[in-house]
C-alpha cells in the first residue's frame, strides 16, 4: 500500500509572536495558508511580511505561539525561498542550480535554467548576471528543491519593469503548475497581477485577509481602504 | 662594504650552493604552508561555524599566537623532537622535516585566525540562503571555504610570508647544516656574522625577489580566478 505523500499545507500560524528587544515584529498572528492560488502578503515596510516568511520557512522560531506545517511541528524538506537580495554562490549559473539540486543531473539543471530563461547564460559566473537574471537564477535554484511551497520575499523590489515582468511570468507559471506561492510585496500592482488571496499586514498584525478581487473591490477595514488609496499606513 | 655588482654576480653566477639553499628554502616554506593549511583551513572554518563552550577563548589564543615568537616555537619543537623528547623516536631533528613541522606550527595560527574571520564574515552573508537550501553543516563549511578561496589565497600568502622570513625556528630545529638544512635566512644570518656581506646581500636579494614573485603569482592566479568565477 502506498503511503500518502507528506504535505506542508495547511501552513498555520497560531497566535504567533516574535519580539526582538521591546519591539513586536509579529504580534499574536493567526493565519492559515491553504493550497491554491498565490497568497500575497501585502503591507508597508516593517509590517512583518519578511519575518512571517522566515517563520514559515522555519529559518527563525517564534517567541510565542506556534507554526505548523501540515499539522506537524516540523516542515518537510519541500519548502523553498527566494530572498529580496539572493546570494549568488561564486560559480557559474549552472553550478548554482546544480548546488541546490545536490545531485549530478545536468539534464535537470538545463531544464531549470530553460524554465527561467537563462539557458544561454549557463556558463556565465552567477555574480556577473544582472539583478533580474540573478533573481531568475535564484528562482531556478529554489525550484531545484521541487518545492510544495515557494516563499518569495519581495523578489522584484529592486528590478526594472522588464525584469519584474520576467520574474512575474515565471511565478505565474510555477503557480499554475501546482506549487503554492506565498509572496511578500508592498506593490499594489504586483499584488493585483498575481494574487489569488491577499493577506494585509501592518505593525506585525493581520489586518485583513480576503480573496484578491474582493479585497481590491471592497476592502473591509479602514487600514485596507487607506492602503489601497495610497495613504500612508504606518 | 659589499658592492651591488658582486652581490648580483653571485645571484646570476650560477652558483650551485646558492641555488641549493634557495631550493631548500622554497621547499621548506611551501611545504610548511601546505601542511599548516591542511589543518588550519578546516579548523578556521569550524571555529567560524560551530558555537561551543570555550570557543571565544580559543579564538583569543589563536589570534594571540599569530605573533608567536619563532624562537619559542623552535625551542618547543626542539624539545619535542630531541632524542629524549616524546617524539624523539622519529629521528627528524636537524632535518628539513623538522624545519617544515616547526614552520607549519608557526604559520598555523595565522591561517586559522584569518580563515576564521573570513569564513565568519562570509557566513553572515550566506547564512539565510544556505539554511533555506537546507545545506548540511559539513557542506556549508566546504561551500564557504570554496567561495572564500580568493580571499584565502591572501591568507596563505600571509602564512608564506611568515614562513619565508623566519630564521629563529629553523636555526634551532634545523641546525643550519651546510648543504642540508641551510636556508636563505639562516645563511644570511651566518654570512653576515662571518663578514661575507656580498653573499648575505645576494641571498637577501634572492629572498626578496622570491617573496615578491610568489606573491605576484598568487595575486595573478587570484585575479584570473575572480574574473572567471565572478
Amino acid at each position: 500500500m502506498m503511503r500518502a505523500p507528506i504535505t506542508d499545507l495547511p501552513l498555520a500560524f497560531e497566535s504567533v509572536s516574535l519580539r526582538i528587544g521591546s519591539v513586536d515584529i509579529v504580534d499574536k498572528l493567526n493565519l492559515e495558508i491553504l493550497a491554491g492560488p498565490p497568497t500575497i502578503l501585502l503591507g508597508p515596510n516593517g509590517s512583518g511580511k519578511s519575518t512571517l516568511l522566515r517563520l514559515a520557512m522555519n529559518l527563525i522560531g517564534p517567541t510565542s505561539g506556534r507554526v505548523t506545517w501540515g499539522r506537524r511541528e516540523q516542515p518537510d524538506e519541500r519548502l523553498a525561498m527566494v530572498f529580496q537580495r539572493p546570494v549568488m554562490l561564486r560559480r557559474s549559473a549552472a553550478a548554482n542550480v546544480a548546488y541546490a539540486l545536490n545531485r549530478n543531473d545536468p539534464m535537470r539543471v538545463s531544464e531549470l535554467l530553460k524554465q527561467v530563461g537563462l539557458a544561454h547564460l549557463a556558463d556565465r559566473p552567477a555574480r556577473r548576471l544582472s539583478g533580474g537574471e540573478q533573481q531568475r537564477l535564484a528562482l531556478a535554484r529554489a525550484l531545484a528543491r521541487d518545492p510544495e511551497i515557494l516563499f518569495l520575499d519581495e523578489p522584484t523590489a529592486s528590478l526594472d519593469p522588464a525584469a519584474t515582468k520576467a520574474v512575474e511570468d515565471i511565478v505565474s507559471k510555477v503557480a499554475a503548475s501546482g506549487v503554492k506561492i506565498v509572496m511578500a510585496t508592498h506593490e499594489l500592482g504586483q499584488a493585483r497581477r498575481l494574487a489569488g488571496e491577499i493577506v494585509l499586514l501592518a505593525r506585525g498584525r493581520l489586518i485583513e485577509r480576503a480573496e484578491a478581487q474582493a479585497f481590491f473591490n471592497a476592502p473591509q477595514t479602514p487600514e485596507a481602504a487607506a492602503f489601497l488609496r495610497g495613504d500612508l499606513v504606518i | 662594504m659589499p658592492d651591488g655588482a658582486s652581490a648580483l654576480q653571485l645571484v646570476f653566477g650560477g652558483d650551485p650552493g646558492l641555488y641549493r639553499i634557495v631550493a631548500l628554502s622554497l621547499y621548506v616554506s611551501l611545504s610548511a604552508v601546505l601542511l599548516a593549511a591542511l589543518v588550519a583551513l578546516p579548523f578556521g572554518a569550524f571555529l567560524a561555524l560551530v558555537k561551543f563552550p570555550g570557543r571565544t577563548a580559543i579564538i583569543v589564543v589563536i589570534n594571540a599566537f599569530m605573533g608567536l615568537p619563532p624562537v619559542v616555537v623552535g625551542l618547543a619543537v626542539y624539545l619535542l623532537l630531541s632524542r629524549s623528547g616524546p617524539l624523539g623516536f622519529l629521528g627528524i631533528l636537524f632535518t628539513p622535516r623538522a624545519m617544515i613541522v616547526a614552520q607549519a606550527l608557526l604559520v598555523m595560527p595565522i591561517i586559522a585566525a584569518l580563515t576564521r574571520q573570513t569564513i565568519e564574515d562570509l557566513w553572515a552573508e550566506y547564512r539565510e540562503e544556505l539554511t533555506a537550501l537546507r545545506v548540511s553543516p559539513a557542506r556549508r563549511a566546504g561551500t564557504l571555504l570554496w567561495d572564500a578561496r580568493f580571499a584565502l589565497v591572501t591568507t596563505m600568502l600571509a602564512g608564506f610570508g611568515r614562513a619565508a622570513a623566519e630564521v629563529g625556528t629553523v636555526m634551532i630545529v634545523g641546525g643550519n647544516i651546510d648543504g642540508f638544512t641551510r636556508t636563505m635566512t639562516t645563511a644570511i644570518a651566518l654570512e653576515t656574522s662571518k663578514g661575507d656581506l656580498p653573499l648575505a646581500m645576494g641571498l637577501g636579494i634572492v629572498l626578496v625577489t622570491i617573496v615578491i614573485g610568489v606573491n605576484a603569482l598568487a595575486w595573478s592566479a587570484r585575479r584570473v580566478g575572480e574574473l572567471r568565477a565572478g
